[in-house]
This record gives structure tokens, C-alpha cells and sequence, in this order.
């Protein structure tokens, strides 16, 4: 799966967007995974357990993709445990502070070419950028 | 029938993560680090295929009354761009510059079972904690804690 994967790539977007759409045609739903688990962290009645499914379909999912796929799994991080823990908080809080991820603004958001999504998107997009850049080629590893 | 088709909305998601590549840190890295040696465009694919997808049948959905197995659509229709949206989407992208994974990619790679991984998933849950207990995004539009919203 290094270098570029064209095939692979566009196939397995074609299906995170039909699984949005999944979603939204079953339940009216938004998949983004941000608030689909922060939802099942602060529970609330009747609206629990269509998230613990949806988790549970995406684990489900995640284990044949680790027996079919295998490559899949082979992830590299190239940071040090503290960034990589510091990396982890600042995903949780700021995606709760900014109502969404890649998944619930990148697709379901500029999908339905929402201003908030378009904007939170070029935002998350650039700060990534810029960061792996500092990181990366500033400071010669985190 | 409810519960299959959004247990299977789930397990499609993780599908196309692991086959797009995204669930691989490095392989999102490639795509952020433009000043790498090997630029890696495969992200870029799965964003306009994924929101392709969404953009192109999402509008015939919301056209039906209802959703299949509820009374009415959940989607957002706020338009405007608050102080809260960029700030958290920043720090979002922070640390998904530093490591290279979102929520959905981090959760889907907890099966390989990596130490990394699953410290990852504890902080990022600490996050979302620690926002349900600071409400940074109320301070930020009220100047106090309180929940606008009610």
C-alpha cells in the first residue's frame, strides 16, 4: 500500500461515500465518526445504540480488512509516544470543539457542499499540512 | 432490519478505509508531507471519491419524506462559520499533522492491535472527555461555561 494507489484509493472512497450514504438513507444520519462515538460517551435516551451498531459494523469491518487485506494494517507512526499521545488529545477535543472530523465535514459535509464543512475542512486540511511540515522538514522529527 | 442496515452502514466504512489505504498513518503522512521525497496523491482520491459519491446521491435521499427506519432526516443546518468551528477543526488538524490519523481511521486500526494505536484512541477519547467537561467551544462563544444552547 506505499506510494500511490490509485485504483485502491478510489474504490475505497467510492465505498466510505456509499456507507454515508447508507447511513443517511436508513437513519437520516450523519456518518462522522467523531460524533457518532463521542454520542456513545455522553449517552442519550434512544439515541445510543444506533451508534454502538454503527461501531460495531466498523470494528466487524476492521477485522475481515486485517484477514482479507492484511497490508491494511501495517501502520507505521513516526513520531514519539508523547506526540503521539498529545497528537491523539488534540484530535478528541478538537474535533468535539469543531462539531466534526474528516468523516463528518471531509465527506458528509463537503459532500452536501455545507459552508461550516467547507470552511472546518480547508481549516483541519491546512493545520495538517503545516504541522507534518514543521515536524517533518522544520524541526527533523517530533 | 434497522439494526442490519446501520450495522452494515458501519462495516462498509471500515471497508473502504482499509482498502483506500487511510487506516495506514504513514500513507496519510505521505499525502500532508507535499515536501516528502515521494509525494503520495492517494488521499486526495479518497476525498473527491468519497464526497463525489455523498455530493451525487445524498440530494435523491433527503427528496423522500423520511429516512427508511426513522420519522425524520438528522442533518445539520447551521450556516454559520462561529469561532468554535475554526478553532477545533485547527486543533483537529494539528494533531492529525502530527500522527496522521482521524477518528475513523484510528478506530478501524485498533484490530492490528499496535501499542501506538490504541494510545492514540485513549487520548483522543480523553479529548472528546475533556471537552464534554471544559465546553471549551461554549467559553469561546459566551466568555463563560455555560451552555448556549441549553
Amino acid at each position: 500500500m506505499e506510494g500511490f494507489t490509485p485504483v485502491l484509493s478510489t474504490i475505497g472512497g467510492a465505498l466510505i461515500g456509499l456507507a454515508a450514504i447508507g447511513l443517511l438513507f436508513a437513519n437520516g444520519r450523519i456518518a462522522g465518526i467523531s460524533g457518532i462515538t463521542a454520542g456513545i460517551l455522553r449517552p442519550r435516551k434512544n439515541d445510543t445504540q444506533w451508534r454502538v451498531l454503527f461501531v460495531a459494523g466498523l470494528l466487524l469491518g476492521a477485522l475481515l480488512i486485517r484477514w482479507v487485506h492484511p497490508e491494511a494494517m501495517a501502520i507505521r507512526i513516526d513520531v514519539s509516544n508523547a506526540a503521539v499521545l498529545l497528537g491523539g488529545f488534540l484530535v478528541g477535543i478538537g474535533t468535539r470543539i469543531g462539531n466534526g472530523c474528516t468523516s463528518g465535514h471531509g465527506v458528509c459535509g463537503v459532500g452536501r457542499l455545507a459552508p461550516r464543512s467547507l470552511v472546518a475542512s480547508a481549516v483541519f486540511f491546512s493545520l495538517a499540512v503545516l504541522t507534518s511540515w514543521l515536524i517533518r522538514h522544520v524541526a527533523g522529527g517530533l | 432490519m434497522k439494526h442490519v442496515a446501520v450495522f452494515a452502514a458501519g462495516l462498509l466504512f471500515a471497508l473502504g478505509l482499509g482498502i483506500s489505504g487511510m487506516t495506514l498513518p504513514q500513507k496519510v503522512i505521505g499525502f500532508l508531507d507535499f515536501a516528502g521525497d515521494a509525494w503520495d496523491p492517494s488521499l486526495a482520491l479518497v476525498m473527491v471519491s468519497s464526497a463525489g459519491v455523498y455530493l451525487l446521491l445524498h440530494r435523491r435521499v433527503l427528496r423522500r419524506p423520511t429516512p427508511l427506519f426513522d420519522t425524520q432526516f438528522h442533518v445539520p443546518d447551521r450556516t454559520d462559520i462561529d469561532a468554535p468551528l475554526v478553532f477545533g477543526s485547527a486543533l483537529f488538524g494539528i494533531g492529525w499533522g502530527m500522527v496522521g490519523f482521524c477518528p475513523g481511521p484510528a478506530l478501524t486500526a485498533l484490530v492490528s492491535g499496535q501499542t501506538q494505536v490504541w494510545s492514540f484512541f485513549v487520548a483522543m477519547i480523553a479529548g472528546m472527555y475533556a471537552e464534554g467537561t471544559l465546553n471549551v467551544s461554549n467559553r469561546i462563544v459566551t466568555g463563560r461555561g455555560e451552555a448556549v444552547d441549553g
